[in-house]
């Protein structure tokens, strides 16, 4: 590289990076913290006393909403989305590699569905499952809109790894007589997997945060951003933080384990590798 | 499957294969339809139909109780003709330039320092990361985390005092236009970090170096090389950001305490008052701003050159 010199830009470079990642995870530590506030404590500092109070809170009373219900409702409908959005843009990454007619097309709608704003995806779906006379559920049109956000980031993430790819291997694996099939299955799948982890993961938490595509598309069950948000205009106690203290740990230990999973697979393949050659 | 590998592999090995080979090239010439199908299928059942039916909504006519098929332009005209829409439209549009400057200097600021100054590529993925974690938690429990950092008694209030730089809590620095840009800032700086950085690391070393042996300084370096280099990158991050903040609608109404107003927002209200043409007829036009806006970017540069 270019030496090592480190002038003053680089401190001061280094000093508004900090800042940076102080903006980003302040006001997050700050509700952690609040949310062990004492049973006394209020939605500021100072704390007033230190206790689990509020996050028994939480599970405890019925008032608060159906907490555990649109818990498990997000959970669900992520995972759905995840394994839709790794199937339908891989899918779709491999007829990319070749012309088709509409792919122009179909390209240019994908990325009209990051462009369009979520609040007219929500009321597209509800305006149309109204006129038709279908039920919006969580399940079915929430789905729907959810995959509308999904699905593109997953095809600009898969196109990244086709551009990466080297054709030569499947080549490799053509002449030594495999099938499609078989070159997909043992050669091209195995190296697109952790990139594709990442497409599951983006999935996932994109569906499990997203609250303006759900708005009119859930039915009468709630996800829970959209009882997060019911709660953050009418709990005015930190169990609002509790909750929002447990989200993000719950985040936080998805990519955890997301993270973990891509680094045993490149550890186990480096150890592979290895021991061919 | 294990059946068909033994013919196709002979069939691969001669140049010119008969026969079964009619069917593979059949399959071959279809393949792509059956694999971009799932895809295509859900964007135009849940994206293209849902938007024109928007489209057929806002000419609808509807009263307090229900929405009649219909073909009046009063939803437009009423929108068009009131004050409150080009005042909204207006705010929506400060909103979206203010965070669109903010998160562009920080962005560009951030990804030149991680790209160009941070020199392992360990740590470069480490710090990349870094930023990036916050952005898998809720938005909406982001922008509550700032209320108590916020609030009349927060901790910016407080600190202030008791370092005696105010002796009043300031007022505006939560439910108000402050609060709401600062969130939009919080919430998508790393739309804006991701792809500049991304920009950045394709950039050839060597152009820099060259740059900098025939005397340029650093920052007519930024200046020449990598800021003409990084432009695709920062026109996908706009992207990202103007049509984001020109959307939405819950952080303006939970960080603006219900003060301000954005397009979003009055689609938002129309709807839960169930005014769907009205709703509609403002959503057409919302997508119609927002897409004039994105082609003017486009025009600057070519995303595609980018994928």
């Amino acid at each position: 590289m270019t030496g090592t010199r480190r002038g003053l830009s680089f401190y001061l470079l280094a000093a508004f990076f900090g800042l940076f990642v102080l903006f980003l995870y302040g006001p997050i530590a700050t509700i952690t913290i609040l949310s062990f506030q004492g049973p006394e404590g209020g939605l500021t500092f100072p704390m007033n006393g230190v206790s689990l109070h509020w996050f028994r809170n939480l599970f405890e009373q019925q008032a608060v909403g159906d907490f555990g219900g649109s818990f498990r409702r997000s959970i669900a409908l992520g995972l759905t989305v995840m394994v839709l959005t790794v199937l339908f843009s891989l899918l779709a990454g491999f007829a990319f590699r070749r012309r088709f007619l509409g792919s122009g097309a179909l390209f240019y709608l994908a990325v009209a569905s990051l462009i369009v704003p979520s609040i007219l995806v929500s009321l597209g779906i509800g305006l149309l499952f109204n006129i038709l006379g279908i039920e919006p559920t969580w399940y079915g049109s929430a789905l729907g809109a959810h995959l509308t956000w999904t699905l593109p980031f997953g095809l600009l993430i898969v196109f990244a790894i086709f551009n990466r790819f080297n054709p030569a291997y499947e080549e490799a694996a053509r002449d030594l007589g495999a099938t499609p099939w078989q070159t997909v299955r043992h050669v091209v799948l195995p190296i697109l997997l952790p990139s594709l982890i990442g497409v599951g993961l983006f999935g996932f938490t994109l569906s499990y945060d997203e609250f303006a595509r759900t708005l009119m598309t859930a039915g009468s069950f709630n996800t829970l951003p959209l009882e997060i948000y019911g709660m953050t205009t009418n709990v005015t106690t930190p169990v609002l933080y509790a909750l929002g203290t447990l989200t993000t740990v719950f985040s936080f230990t998805v990519i955890g384990l997301f993270l973990a999973g891509v680094m045993i697979l490149r550890r186990r393949r480096l150890r592979r590798t290895g021991a061919a050659g | 499957m294990t059946a068909s590998a033994v013919p196709s592999e002979a069939s691969s090995a001669s140049a010119a294969p008969r026969g079964g080979g009619v069917r593979r090239s059949v399959l071959r010439r279809v393949a792509p339809y059956l694999q971009a199908g799932p895809l295509a299928l859900t964007l135009l059942v849940f994206l293209l139909i849902p938007i024109l039916t928007i489209v057929a909504v806002s000419f609808w006519d509807y009263d307090s109780i229900r929405i009649y098929p219909d073909f009046v332009l009063t939803n437009y005209e009423e929108l068009l003709t009131s004050p409150v829409t080009w005042k909204t439209y207006l705010n929506t549009v400060k909103f979206a330039a203010l965070t669109w400057v903010i998160t562009l200097l920080i962005g560009f600021t951030v990804a030149y320092f991680l790209a160009f100054h941070v020199q392992s590529t360990t740590w470069q993925m480490v710090l990349f990361l870094v930023c990036t974690i916050p952005f898998w938690t809720s938005n909406i429990i982001r922008m509550i985390s700032w209320i108590p950092f916020l609030g009349r008694n927060g901790l910016l209030n407080s600190g202030l005092i008791s370092a005696g730089l105010i002796d009043q809590p300031l007022e505006f620095l939560l439910f108000s236009d402050f609060a709401v840009v600062l969130a939009f800032v919080h919430l998508y700086a790393l739309f804006m970090v991701v792809p500049i950085f991304n920009s950045m690391m394709r950039i050839d070393r060597a152009l820099v170096e060259a740059a900098r042996d025939g005397g340029a300084s650093a920052a007519q370096v930024v200046w020449n090389v990598i800021l003409p280099l990084a432009k695709p990158g920062i026109a996908i991050g706009s992207i990202f950001v103007v049509t984001l903040v020109m959307g939405d609608f819950i952080t303006v109404r939970l960080m603006s305490g219900g003060q301000s107003a954005s397009i979003g927002l009055m689609i938002a209200n129309e709807i839960s008052l169930l005014q769907y043409p009205a709703a509609a007829a403002n959503a057409v036009v919302l997508l119609a701003v927002v897409l004039i806006m994105v082609v003017a970017m486009l025009r600057i540069v070519d995303i595609r050159k980018e994928l």
